[in-house]
């Protein structure tokens, strides 16, 4: 039951997430991208469920868990960035190189 | 007194073992202890004499016609390679026994005096008698390890003494060159244990001998070539052509060293193996041949260099080169008998005129010393006269001299005759030994020129060492003319040793040996000269040593000669023979300059500097620099360059993935 518009939905949003990590220098910003991906997946592992069991529902709690702690320490470390520097802008922050 | 047993043979050597650890620890302590040091030194030696002795009576009185081999322990036991650590105490290394030991107690009895003023004394006696120990080693081995041991050892000890005075560059050099040279002949002995290994699976002297006759066709290439291996080893141990020119430098050391080591005990390692593997060299007519051969050669060109030679001891050195040809004949034609013989009356008489060069030089010494002057106290040039004040060294080195000069009744008359009737006798069937025969004889003519001259040019005519120097010269104290008298007297007796049945003797010392030179005598008969011939060989051998000494006293002009500072530069062929027939710079030019320009120019500054540090170390490195520039650029620090390499390899794999 809308197994493909939920699965189109998904790969564009994760398309969506990719573009605008790629592209976007603000880290807060890749930040948002980057929960845009994990909720891209989040969907399709739903959306799977339906067909294949309840082990990709149980999953999602998962990744939202670990969404939430990764929310929690980037922040954190973005924080201490901007104290530090007075911005966010990865094009700054470059200092750990070959 | 009750017999001891005989397996207490190892007393023998180890007695100066123990005298090197005792003055060996007094040297490193610098401990100044000389009447200690004498007493260790010479007393291991004596008592060593006398427990050889005893040995040598009690073995005597067994009749033992096969050795006796005492194992001690096992040494190397390695899969099929069994070898013991084992003595053997035979005939033959009877003999050697009491040859090694008597004479080695006389020269350092006679040490006492030369090297009293040294402040090396202990280091020296320590050497002197780790020396006689390896010395000992040597020939009382039971197989072809051990004997290499002492052969080594010796080797060693022959290294430490030449360069005893190591502060002099000359000296050091002279050592290393001993060294060197005699590498070169250990390699021969190295390849021949091998070859024998390999055939027969054993090293013990009594099972090789007795495998010998089948394992090898006689006259096979095998055995020749294990023969000339070993006859290699004996051309770098004793001296001849073409590992010889290490002898004349070893006079560097102190004359006692050259009178023990490098006259009558080490150089005749060689006749010592020639005869103790007469059964192999027996079975193989080349290899007596290149024995015989080298030993013709050598015998000759050695005596033509000691015609020209200044230096009292070089003289000395030259002759024991020719000497050591002798015994080379002897033992090449197969008469192990005479070859031994002769080295024994050859460690007499050369120890002898040895430690009567070391008088005279001790004298001459002391008398440049008393004043001050910086001459040469070796150089005949300015001696002189010395009988005057020499008369004990004078006399007794006469009778030296007229041994190795082949004049009856003395030792070595008697020796040389025997090799040299024994030569004559082989070319009946093998013609090439007539060539043998008459080098030899020529030798003996030359020997008996050179010696005179040396007597005539130290001890007679008038004094040329300076005015003021002449009255420091006196004879040396009793403890140095002792061991000379004794010397003396064994050099006039010792022909007795073994008279032949010609002069109505029992040939004792062959008769003594048969036992061992009995399996060679079988596998290749020994040739008799008819009565006739024998006395004729015997008339010529007398007559060319009376022409040669007759030559030398009219020709020679003692009284015309000159100091040596003063002495103008000979020319001609004069030169060419005090030069040494350039054989030093023929071997500088041809061996060492290319060796060294080939470890120097290819092997240090292509192979090492350019190829290994070069290319394979700096090479290496510099790869891994490239590899980890290019790494390095990789890591921008951008995020977002991170990323997009990141999105790339993801879908990378997904595509493969995927397909």
């Amino acid at each position: 039951m809308l197994l493909g518009p939920s699965l189109t939905v998904s790969a564009v949003l994760f398309a969506l997430g990719v573009a605008g990590v790629l592209v976007r220098r603000n880290a807060i910003v890749i930040f948002m991208c980057v929960e845009l991906m994990l909720n891209a997946v989040n969907l399709t592992f739903v959306a799977l469920a339906q067909d294949l069991g309840v082990g990709g529902q149980i999953f999602v709690f998962f990744v939202m868990a670990v969404a939430a702690a990764e929310a929690a320490v980037g922040l954190a470390i973005m924080l201490a960035i901007y104290r530090h520097r007075q911005t966010v802008d990865l094009r700054n922050i470059n200092l750990l190189k070959g | 007194m009750p017999a001891l047993p005989l397996s207490l043979l190892w007393v023998v050597p180890a007695l100066p073992l123990l005298g090197f650890a005792v003055n060996g620890t007094l040297a490193l302590t610098g401990t100044r202890a000389r009447p200690v040091v004498s007493v260790v030194g010479v007393g291991t030696l004596l008592l060593a004499f006398a427990a050889a002795g005893l040995a040598v009576v009690e073995f005597a009185a067994l009749h033992s016609p096969a050795p006796l081999v005492f194992r001690y322990w096992e040494w190397l036991p390695v899969g099929e390679l069994q070898v013991a650590f084992a003595l053997q105490l035979d005939q033959l290394s009877a003999v050697m026994l009491l040859v090694v030991t008597g004479v080695g107690a006389l020269i350092h009895v006679f040490s006492i005096g030369y090297m009293r003023e040294d402040p090396g004394y202990a280091r020296y006696f320590a050497y002197l008698n780790l020396f006689v120990f390896f010395m000992l080693i040597l020939v009382l081995g039971a197989s072809f390890p051990v004997m290499f041991v002492g052969w080594e050892g010796v080797g060693l000890c022959s290294y430490l003494l030449i360069g005893f005075w190591f502060n002099a560059q000359i000296n050091a050099d002279a050592g290393k060159k001993a060294f060197i040279v005699n590498r070169i002949g250990d390699f021969g002995f190295l390849v021949a244990m091998f070859l024998i290994f390999w055939r027969i699976g054993s090293l013990d002297f009594v099972a090789v001998f007795a495998k010998a006759a089948t394992a090898f066709p006689p006259g096979g290439a095998l055995i020749t070539a294990i023969t000339l291996f070993l006859f290699l080893g004996c051309t770098g141990k004793s001296a001849q052509i073409p590992l010889y020119t290490w002898l004349p430098d070893a006079m560097q050391g102190p004359t006692p060293v050259s009178a023990l080591i490098h006259a009558a005990t080490m150089v005749t390692a060689g006749v010592y193996l020639v005869a103790r593997c007469g059964v192999l060299f027996a079975m193989s007519p080349t290899g007596s041949a290149v024995v015989a051969g080298v030993g013709a050669l050598t015998a000759l060109f050695a005596a033509t260099i000691a015609l020209k030679q200044w230096d009292i001891k070089r003289v000395l050195a030259y002759s024991t080169v020719s000497q050591l040809g002798y015994m080379f004949i002897g033992v090449g034609t197969g008469a192990y008998a005479a070859g031994i013989f002769h080295l024994a009356t050859h460690a007499f008489f050369k120890a002898l005129l040895f430690l009567g060069s070391g008088s005279v030089i001790h004298a001459m010494h002391q008398a440049y010393h008393a004043t001050h002057a910086h001459d040469d106290a070796q150089d005949m040039r300015n001696m002189g006269g010395l009988a005057r004040y020499l008369p004990w060294t004078a006399a007794l080195m006469w009778v030296a001299t007229l041994a190795i000069a082949g004049i009856p009744p003395f030792a070595g008359f008697f020796s040389k005759d025997e090799i040299l009737g024994a030569a004559f006798a082989e070319a009946t069937a093998r013609p090439i030994w007539y060539a043998f025969w008459g080098m030899g004889i020529t030798a003996a003519l030359l020997t008996a020129f050179y010696m005179t001259r040396l007597m005539l040019y130290t001890f007679h005519g008038p004094n040329r060492t300076g005015d003021r120097e002449r009255e420091h010269l006196h004879e040396a104290p009793w403890v140095m003319t002792a061991p000379l008298l004794v010397l003396g007297v064994l050099t006039l007796l010792g022909g007795g040793l073994n008279i032949p049945p010609l002069f109505g003797g029992g040939a004792l010392l062959e008769q003594w040996l048969a036992p061992v030179t009995a399996a060679a005598d079988q596998l290749r008969p020994p040739l008799e000269a008819a009565a006739g011939t024998e006395w004729a060989l015997v008339a010529a051998a007398v007559l060319v040593a009376a022409l040669g000494m007759f030559a030398a006293f009219r020709l020679l002009k003692p009284a015309a000669l000159v100091p040596a500072r003063l002495a103008p530069p000979e020319t001609g062929l004069a030169r060419l023979l005090w030069k040494k027939w350039y054989v030093d710079e023929l071997y500088d030019a041809v061996i060492v300059r290319p060796v060294m320009w080939v470890s120097r120019d290819v092997l240090w500054k292509l192979v090492d500097n350019r190829l290994v540090d070069g290319w394979l170390v700096n090479g290496t490195a510099a790869v891994s620099r490239a590899l980890g520039w290019v790494g390095s650029r990789l890591q921008t620090g951008e995020v977002g360059t991170y990323v997009v390499l990141f999105v790339i390899g993801v879908l990378a794999v997904l595509g493969a993935a995927v397909r």
